[in-house]
């Protein structure tokens, strides 16, 4: 099994005919996933290369029974492309836009969990989710995972996130769904929804975890973990030798005041029972010893 | 993008919020001209990013033109925490009967935002939520919802402020918020928050920061022009690019936040120090790489430069023909060691396979790359 998708998961892909949606979108078709519809409304009657573009994800979900939206919008228009995919009524919203203000992100978030309970984002800011062999939404390069499990992948890292799934396929080892919930300050979906998943999925026998410094997403998780995961999880956490006060990149991973460090939440993680890398190799390693320990692949 | 004081004061006057009147000045002369306009007393307040600028001297009443001469002399090139100043707000000096302590600011675990408020400011706010948490009141705010006026009483009672304050504390939290949410800041602090013997209340400092992502609804041009980076950092900033200066000898270039501390984490752990963090972002293409290569290649202590690159979004051959278009573009003078794997990573390879040679490697893994960008920086990686 997988988490949120699955083989018979049909997506619209709301900015396919922008470049980036465009090459993406494709690029997740040829991977074996339903892309059935994108939209823009002044294009709607058109096609991107025999998909067809319609005004908006309500009108998408009636005609092709899209029943997931991708967000390929650029960031002034993301709050209003959110809405629109859940009022649409899409289940699942992946929206892979970077550079979202941060505002927008806590209003849409709040905005969902009130109107749409039964709706699920993921990112903004994030690479997307595949559950390889079946359904890949998003930007992950599909030829560095392999399909079958034993492992489900949760990250807050787009790059991180290929790092993991790469370790694994160079052992020969599966993944059952690669979530990548993305940097920003109010993901969608968190690492706790994803490990709530994970733990209930029959197929995913171990889970793998890559956090970063800032905020307490990943202390929030070893909680989690602590109290309700009885699969094994193995951890990486980037920023050991961040500077505090410095805003590493985009997603804002910061060290304020001595709050948010790798070390903190390593110590989290650990004494929740979790194994933690030094590095992403190193993760992998100790992700590989735990699968072939009980023969899971 | 963080506000200097008197920045911030302007941003909270366009919301409505009282503040003192004052000139920003950076000169003795200008800071003589501005007093004379605001009316002594005035208080002469240096203008930097950083706290603690009345203990490190950089706050003085003034009650004469000899008196703000003596101070704007002093303050002016005063180095606090590493912040030279050389901006002054010269303000109208208030009465203050007590000072509170107001914010906003995003909580990450609640998803919602925070307003604190306290009856103790004019301090360390971390300090008195130390000694006794329950001298700061805390509010968690719907986005959806917002904040409204019956809230925001009940709120100000809980902190005790003084009564005389409350009509007025309420009425400039609900603008706070509004500048908090329309104007798109991570945070808005107020400390202190004076109540006058008058029964005014008022902001006499203020803190902001704006979230940059949000740039594109507003104008914060001038903002822009008041920002801290050294040489390095302004160089990377004007390309767009995402770049922290460190101490190190080994140059950092990744895509993706994660991707780059896990390379300053790696170079790290094989003995090396890295010099810089620069993440290109999803989605680089060639001129990116370019640019990001002169940056690194312009900084004297880069003794070797790490390439490490995971393609997601980021496309391998456009990785590849930035590098080769920035090595006939520029005399690279660090040799660079890089990995790149991910989507058109064999591309990419391919791209780069003629050009390799002693100063351009590539390595199949991280720590390989790593390791190798160590020794050609002349260190003993383990």
């Amino acid at each position: 099994m997988s988490i949120f998708v699955d083989e018979n998961t049909k997506v619209v892909y709301q900015g396919l005919t922008g470049s980036q949606g465009r090459y993406y979108g494709l690029l997740n078709r040829d991977y074996g996933t339903q892309v059935v519809a994108g939209t823009n409304p002044k294009k709607a009657g058109t096609d991107v290369e025999g998909i067809p573009i319609f005004a908006s994800v309500a009108d998408a979900v009636a005609e092709t029974g899209a029943n997931a939206s991708c967000i390929f919008i650029p960031a002034p228009g993301v709050r209003d492309a959110v809405i629109e995919a859940a009022e649409g009524g899409v289940e699942f919203i992946v929206c892979i836009t970077e550079g979202v203000p941060a505002h927008d992100e806590a209003w849409f978030y709040n905005k969902l969990k009130r109107d749409f309970p039964n709706v699920a984002l993921l990112g903004p800011n994030c690479p997307g989710i595949i559950s390889p062999g079946k359904c890949n939404i998003g930007i992950t390069a599909g030829h560095i995972a392999k399909p079958g499990g034993p492992v489900g992948i949760v990250s807050r890292s787009g790059t991180l996130t290929y790092q993991a799934l790469y370790e694994l396929k160079l052992q020969d080892i599966g993944v059952t769904t690669c979530v990548g919930i993305g940097g920003d300050p109010v993901p969608g979906t968190s690492f706790i929804d994803c490990l709530e998943r994970f733990e209930a999925d029959p197929d995913t026998k171990a889970v793998m975890m890559i956090g970063e410094i800032g905020g307490s997403a990943e202390e929030e998780a070893a909680e989690f973990i602590r109290a309700k995961m009885t699969k094994p999880v193995v951890s990486y956490i980037a920023g050991v030798t961040a500077p505090p006060g410095k805003k590493m990149g985009h997603a804002g991973a910061i060290v304020s005041g001595g709050k948010g460090t790798a070390q903190a939440k390593i110590e989290a993680l650990e004494a929740a029972g979790a194994k933690v890398g030094r590095n992403p190799t190193e993760a992998g390693e100790l992700m590989v010893g735990i699968v072939r320990e009980h023969g899971w692949a | 993008m963080d506000l200097l004081e008197f920045q911030g004061k302007q941003f909270f006057a366009g919301f409505g919020i009282p503040v003192s009147e004052g000139r920003a000045v950076d000169s003795v002369e200008g800071a003589v001209a501005a007093a004379e306009a605001v009316g002594y007393p005035v208080v002469v307040k240096a203008q930097v990013h950083v706290g603690g600028r009345g203990k490190a001297g950089g706050v003085k009443l003034a009650s004469s033109e000899d008196e703000v001469r003596t101070h704007a002399q002093n303050i002016l090139g005063m180095d606090i925490k590493g912040h030279i100043v050389r901006i002054l707000w010269i303000e109208h000096a208030s009465d203050i009967a007590e000072e509170y302590y107001a914010s906003f600011t995003l909580d990450r675990s609640a998803k919602k935002h925070l307003g604190m408020l306290s009856a103790q400011g004019g301090v360390e706010i971390e300090a008195v939520a130390a000694k006794d948490p329950d001298a700061i009141a805390k509010v968690w705010i719907d986005p959806v919802e917002g904040l409204d006026e019956p809230t925001c009483r009940a709120w100000v009672k809980q902190a005790r402020l003084n009564p005389a304050a409350e009509d007025g504390a309420v009425d400039i939290l609900l603008k706070l918020y509004r500048a908090y949410t329309e104007g798109d800041a991570d945070l808005v602090e107020i400390n202190p928050l004076i109540l006058k013997p008058d029964g005014s209340v008022h902001a006499l400092d203020a803190k902001v920061t704006l979230d940059n992502n949000a740039a594109f609804r507003h104008q914060w041009g001038d903002y822009e022009l008041t920002q801290v980076r050294d040489e390095r950092e302004q160089a990377a900033h004007d390309k767009g690019l995402q770049y922290v200066g460190l101490d190190g000898y080994v140059g950092i270039i990744a895509n993706g936040a994660g991707l780059a501390m896990s390379t300053l984490d790696v170079v790290n752990q094989v003995g090396g120090e890295p010099a810089n963090f620069l993440d290109i972002g999803g989605g680089a293409n060639a001129d990116v790489m370019a640019g990001a290569l002169e940056i690194i290649n312009n900084d004297p202590r880069v003794k070797s430069i790490f390439i490490n690159i995971f393609g997601g979004i980021t496309r391998g051959e456009e990785v590849a023909n930035g590098i080769v278009e920035a090595l006939s573009r520029v005399d690279i003078t660090a040799p660079i060691v890089i990995r790149l794997d991910g989507t058109n990573a064999d591309q990419g390879r391919q791209i780069l396979e003629p050009h390799l040679s002693d100063k351009l490697q590539m390595q199949p893994t991280m720590l390989e790359a790593a390791r190798t960008a160590v020794a050609l920086a002349g260190g003993t990686p383990s």
